[in-house]
């Protein structure tokens, strides 16, 4: 019942929104039914929690032997938890920026929650597609529609690139349901016996999906100049969720249905990961638009999960489940913080910025808070998932390599200190310039957006135990299947 | 309350709410109110830590579990507090001087506006509940929060006067440093717990002997990174002077008498990992010694008076390290201890120079201020006796302990420990007889402002110059008085399983007290040569030439840092911010590009001819229907 | 009758009707020559579905309908071949008033 209602809440309201011509009511409606979906949430995770209410199972496509197969387990809960919590805090967060045909925007933005609902919760391989189509499709006409300068040729590439990776998971998934003897069950796949050689096309049909999707050097160009040009809202969901789908498309459809691959291949891509996250922290060293800068810094930490799904341990992908909730919550906060910005001064380049912290205290003690988090400083959210991964790495026993791993990507930890207090100090620190000289504090509903952000980073941060018993039987569940040589 | 030990929890918990109250309230605060909050949580953890050591003097100890912190599989990390013999120390000295510099700064910054004084105050708590939290911590995360935590409050307290962008630069630098450090410490932690499964120090030292002697080195050195960037070693010391950018009284606490002490307090803490490590002890012992002599020439020329702490502070962290290299656990402790009194003192008096001569810190356009600040002189000039190495005064037996311990293990470390601390007297002297000797030669606008300090920064100083004088008294040496060094007794259950296990060589009583009197002789030498001849320096246009040059210019390490790291670095990114937009954002444009061009050349097919699309489709369906007959045979 | 003759007429039909629309510029030709390929279809369906139902009469085959379908087929056919020339015809006559012509090589502006 629970994924019925998280399913139909945002795509009932997000077509009843196309309807509704009056701005601040398509507004109001977007925000109570993105709340609606976080209490049906969160009543999910506490009263509701048996099975029967966290599963639905009815047939859809018989012919297809395709059914609508949902389940909430605990990855699921905490992506789900991530893409409800999101929502509200996007959409109120971003109240004051205006967009012609407000109505439609947030009737698109809800529609494509529901495809990233869908997406975490499908435990049958066409739904899981379906839902990751339409989780795109709207993202596309909004940027395209509200997008920046750039925007037709930006995100034309990025719709293409995307869909291309789509594709092939498409036909990877289609080999397997034929494999698996005419079944799209999730079930059925990780209970699919296929020898090395069977499992090695499938692993990179699905693999450049995700690949592109989290995204992975060096299938990563699209995303920087998609980030920069899609609207700050759409950024923030591209980012805080969207990436996480590549992500979690490892861990529940990549790792344990072709584990043989995912292992004795490990160390190729866990090798590509640590080169990302080296590649994508040198390169934001030198940009100088905060969307770019935050858009490479995503990368890295990305990078991080990847590397410790392909140099697993217990430690470590349950490292990445919890990281992957953490960097939803903390790179919201940094968009929102350079949506504040942007709108209050027209301008991201931080060469134009400076001394904001005089004009607009209460904004740069959030952000420090959340760009801390982003840097994994502990006590904060992010330090427990990056300890976890890094620990993983360090202490794996799938690969040779882990010490190097963890060494090399350890650089990182070095960089991002680097760029992001370089950042703080060019924007936040230092004298105002003209262009800084007027500014003024950010409006009140930014205030409570960070704030909420900045409480729950140090929430989790000092009591992590909630998410890291709800994520330990998914974790085992996967590292089993990796053992399963 | 029959175990105040349980409430441990206490003593981080006041500056915590202080920082809270101070951080979230600064906005409505006067500046009294704020004083006493951040003051008075300070005191209220003072109490409760007088209270703790007196329990642990009895002999009691114990580990106070708050919580599960990260716990998966079967590993748990919780948040737990440990307090023993050493803990205690450290809590005393934090909270303790911590208190007198809270007090201190009441006065010193009563220039800022209520909002940035609460700040100010709110950091300041942020710093002491950080501190508590590495010494307190049960296990190395803990310890590591902490470790982070008094980088943030470092990086936070630097750049204080944010405005100023160079303040800011100094900051990021000592963030950053303090960051390649910690990603060692990291390191050692994950080595640690994927080799034993606990990070828990009991447990740890417990199964120490499951570790092979590579992973015992390994561990003990990725530990020393750790260090080198929290207590400033080499190569890893050049942000410590630049940490001079915060106010004063941060300079006394963090970057002095408690945070830089931290990579002490660690290794102190494992000690038993670095007894069975020789290797690394070598390493700990020639970086020590290194950084002692490397930074005391540079203190030689400076002539900035904070410059002159700073890098007087670098090289006395210099002997600690020292002292840990060659085993004087106790002696190095004992160190920080009386270190933490008179540098702290040193810079609360050299703040209160500051703060009378209005931010003026060049020590060439000082001079005279004896007698306008007579407080503030007298027990500066205590501080500098005491950090020379006089006796009875404090710095005399901890250094000596240390000394005579690099000489049980070579006698060559002995003699570069002696000539560092004949280094050391004389800049010292340098800067008190330059400061408070001769006349006055700054201009007459501050020379009619000149005054002693206020209560609330003398009182301070008092307290600590008495504790420079006699706080060496805990630690009398063997030689001098049987049975009196107080410290080792009280210190002997954290480093049991160390003496146990390296038997510390004996030096002949005559020998070392041949050494203490020799070496006392030259320091006094030392001290009358610097008194004499820089009471009467006279301001001069001449720049210093060769040698004195480049110690006046640091060695120029910074611009080498600059040279060698930081500008290939960003060179390197630019690079492969090329890369990406010219080179691989090329090829995914490329694919795009190609398919375009393709398109073009198929659309020659479409004529718009009816007549051809027919043909065409016809020998389509002539062609279908051949492979049907022809191959489906 | 046997099943040749029918194949015979219907193919000879049917390639009248590919050569005339290749060959032919008229746009009217080349439907009707579009119609004579249909029919020729329909005449071999028909015949085909003739053919089945002796067969079935005879017990040589069996199936369940009858051999009707190709028959359901044929209207088919005859109602889809109704409507094209119903939109076939208007796009002649559209086009006709456009260029005064119904030569279909006069329209080959999709090129460029």
């Amino acid at each position: 019942m629970v994924p019925v209602l998280l399913i139909l809440i945002p795509l009932i309201t997000g077509a009843a929104l196309f309807l509704i011509r009056q701005e601040t009511t398509a507004k109001a409606l977007a925000l109570f039914a993105s709340l609606l979906s976080l209490a049906v949430m969160l009543a999910g995770m506490s009263i509701w929690k048996d099975a029967a209410h966290l599963t639905f199972n009815e047939p859809w496509l018989n012919a297809l032997h395709s059914r609508f197969h949902f389940e909430l387990d605990g990855m699921s809960q905490l992506l789900c938890l991530l893409t409800t919590f999101s929502f509200p805090l996007i959409i109120y967060g971003t109240w004051n920026n205006s967009y012609e045909d407000t109505n439609r925007f947030f009737g698109l933005l809800l529609l494509s929650q529901a495809g990233l609902l869908g997406v975490f919760m499908a435990m049958d391989a066409l739904l899981f597609y379906f839902f990751w189509e339409l989780a795109l499709i709207p993202l596309y006409f909004l940027c395209s529609r509200w997008g920046g300068e750039k925007r037709i040729a930006v995100t034309f590439k990025f719709f293409i690139y995307t869909f291309l990776g789509s594709l092939l998971m498409l036909i990877g998934l289609i080999m397997l349901y034929y494999k698996a003897g005419n079944s799209f069950e999730w079930a059925d796949f990780i209970n699919l016996k296929l020898s090395f050689r069977e499992q090695v096309p499938i692993f990179f049909l699905l693999f450049i999906a995700f690949a592109i999707k989290m995204p992975l050097f060096p299938f990563h160009t699209w995303q920087p100049d998609t980030y920069e040009q899609s609207p700050n809202a759409v950024t923030m969901v591209l980012s805080a969720i969207m990436a996480k789908m590549g992500i979690f498309g490892l861990l529940r459809w990549l790792v344990p249905v072709v584990p043989i691959v995912s292992f004795q291949w490990g160390d190729n891509f866990a090798t590509l990961a640590v080169i990302s996250m080296l590649y994508a922290s040198f390169v934001a060293l030198q940009q100088d638009d905060l969307k770019r800068l935050v858009a490479y810094s995503s990368i890295a930490h990305i990078g991080l999960m990847i590397l410790a799904v392909f140099a697993p341990s217990t430690a470590g992908v349950q490292g990445v489940m919890i990281q992957m909730f953490n960097h939803g919550v903390n790179i919201l906060g940094m968009w929102l913080v350079v949506n504040a910005i942007e709108q209050k001064l027209g301008t991201r380049k931080i060469s134009e910025l400076g001394g904001l912290a005089q004009k607009a205290p209460v904004l740069t003690v959030l952000l420090v808070i959340v760009a801390l988090a982003n840097i994994a400083m502990p006590l904060t959210n992010a330090f427990i998932g990056e300890f976890m991964m890094f620990n993983g790495v360090l202490g794996s026993t799938a690969t040779k390599f882990g010490v190097a791993y963890a060494a090399a990507g350890g650089l990182t930890i070095i960089l991002s200190a680097v760029y992001t207090l370089r950042m703080i100090q060019r924007v936040f620190y230092g004298n105002t310039n003209s262009r800084t000289e007027h500014a003024k504090e950010i409006s009140t509903n930014v205030q409570v957006v960070l704030a909420i952000i900045v409480v729950a980073i140090v929430l989790v941060g000092i009591y992590p135990k909630p998410l890291l018993s709800l994520t330990s039987d998914v974790t085992n569940q996967v590292i089993s299947r990796i053992n399963l040589k | 309350m029959n175990n105040i030990i349980d409430y441990v929890w206490l003593v981080p918990l006041f500056p915590l709410v202080g920082f809270l109250l101070n951080g979230l309230l600064r906005n409505s605060l006067s500046k009294p109110l704020t004083g006493i909050i951040g003051s008075g949580s300070i005191l209220a953890s003072f109490v409760v830590s007088v209270l703790i050591f007196m329990q642990v003097k009895t002999g009691a100890t114990g580990i106070v579990t708050l919580f599960d912190f990260i716990s998966y599989d079967k590993t748990n990390i919780p948040f737990a507090f440990q307090v023993d013999q050493l803990s205690s120390l450290f809590l005393l000295i934090i909270t303790g001087i911590g208190f007198l510099i809270h007090l201190y700064s009441t006065a010193y910054m009563h220039d800022e506006t209520d909002m940035h004084f609460a700040r100010y105050f709110a950091y300041l708590n942020l710093f002491v509940f950080s501190m508590l939290l590495l010494v307190l911590g049960a296990n190395y995360v803990i310890m590591f929060i902490g470790w982070e935590g008094v980088g943030l409050c470092s990086y936070l307290l630097i750049g204080y006067w944010f405005k100023n962008i160079e303040y800011t630069s100094a900051a990021k630098k000592a963030f950053v440093m303090n960051r390649i450090g910690d990603l060692g410490f990291l390191l050692a932690v994950f080595w640690i717990l994927s080799k034993l499964g606990t990070v828990t120090y009991s447990e740890v030292f417990e199964k120490v002997n499951l570790l092979s002697a590579n992973d015992i080195t390994i561990i003990t050195l990725l530990l020393f990174v750790g260090a080198t960037g929290k207590s400033a070693q080499i190569p890893l010391y050049t942000w410590l002077p630049d940490a001079m950018a915060g106010p004063t009284p941060v300079s006394a606490l963090i970057h002095a008498a408690t945070m830089v002490t931290a990579g002490i307090y660690m290794i102190a803490r494992s000690n038993i990992l670095y007894t069975m490590a020789p290797t690394t002890q070598a390493v700990v012992t020639i970086i020590g010694l290194a950084t002692a002599l490397f930074a005391a020439t540079i203190a030689l020329k400076q002539n900035d008076i904070k410059k002159v702490l700073a890098y007087s502070t670098v090289s006395q962290l210099g002997y600690m390290f020292l002292g840990l290299g060659v085993g004087a656990f106790t002696g190095a402790v004992f160190h920080v201890m009386t270190h933490a009194f008179f540098k702290a003192l040193l810079f609360l008096g050299a703040g209160s120079v500051i703060h009378a001569m209005h931010h003026e810190q060049d020590i060439r356009n000082m001079g005279g201020l004896k007698k306008y600040l007579p407080i503030t002189h007298i027990t500066f000039l205590l501080g500098c006796l005491a950090i020379a190495g006089i006796p009875p005064f404090s710095g005399f037996f901890s250094k000596d302990e240390i000394l005579a311990a690099a000489y049980a293990k070579n006698p060559i470390l002995y003699v570069l420990g002696v000539a560092g601390a004949l280094m050391t007297a004389f800049y010292m002297f340098r800067l008190y007889a330059m400061t408070f000797l001769g006349k006055f030669r700054g201009t007459h606008e501050q020379e009619h402002h000149l005054h002693e300090s206020p209560a609330a920064m003398t009182i301070p100083l008092i307290v600590l110059a008495a504790l420079s004088v006699v706080g060496g008294l805990v630690g009398i040496p063997e030689v001098l008085a049987h049975n009196a060094h107080a410290l080792e007794e009280f210190l002997a259950p954290v480093f049991a399983k160390s003496t146990a296990l390296a038997k510390p060589h004996e030096i002949p009583h005559s020998t070392e007290l041949l050494m203490m009197g020799g070496v006392t002789a030259l320091v006094l030498g030392i001290i009358a040569y610097a008194w004499g001849k820089f009471s009467k320096y006279e301001k001069s246009a001449e720049e210093s030439a060769g040698f004195g040059k480049v110690l006046e210019n640091k060695w120029y390490v910074d611009e080498i840092y600059e040279a060698v790291i930081t500008k290939p670095v960003n060179a390197f990114g630019k690079l492969l911010a090329k890369v990406d937009k010219y080179g691989i954002d090329w090829v995914v444009n490329g694919v795009g590009r190609s398919v375009q061009y393709a398109s073009r050349q198929v659309r020659l097919l479409q004529s718009g001819q009816v007549g051809n699309y027919v043909l065409l489709m016809v020998v389509g369906i002539i062609i279908l229907f051949a492979i049907q007959i022809f191959l489906k045979k | 009758m046997p099943i040749n003759y029918y194949i015979f007429t219907a193919l000879a039909l049917f390639s009248i009707g590919i050569i005339g629309v290749l060959t032919r510029r008229n746009a009217i030709i080349i439907f009707m020559c579009i119609e004579l390929m249909l029919n020729a279809v329909n005449l071999l369906l028909v015949a085909f579905s003739k053919m089945q139902l002796e067969d079935m009469n005879r017990g040589i085959l069996k199936i369940a309908n009858n051999g009707t379908d190709a028959q359901l087929f044929v209207f088919f056919i005859m109602v889809v071949a109704a409507a094209e020339v119903t939109v076939g015809l208007a796009i002649i006559v559209m086009m006709y008033r456009n260029t005064h012509s119904v030569d279909v090589n006069f329209l080959n502006r999709l090129k460029n």
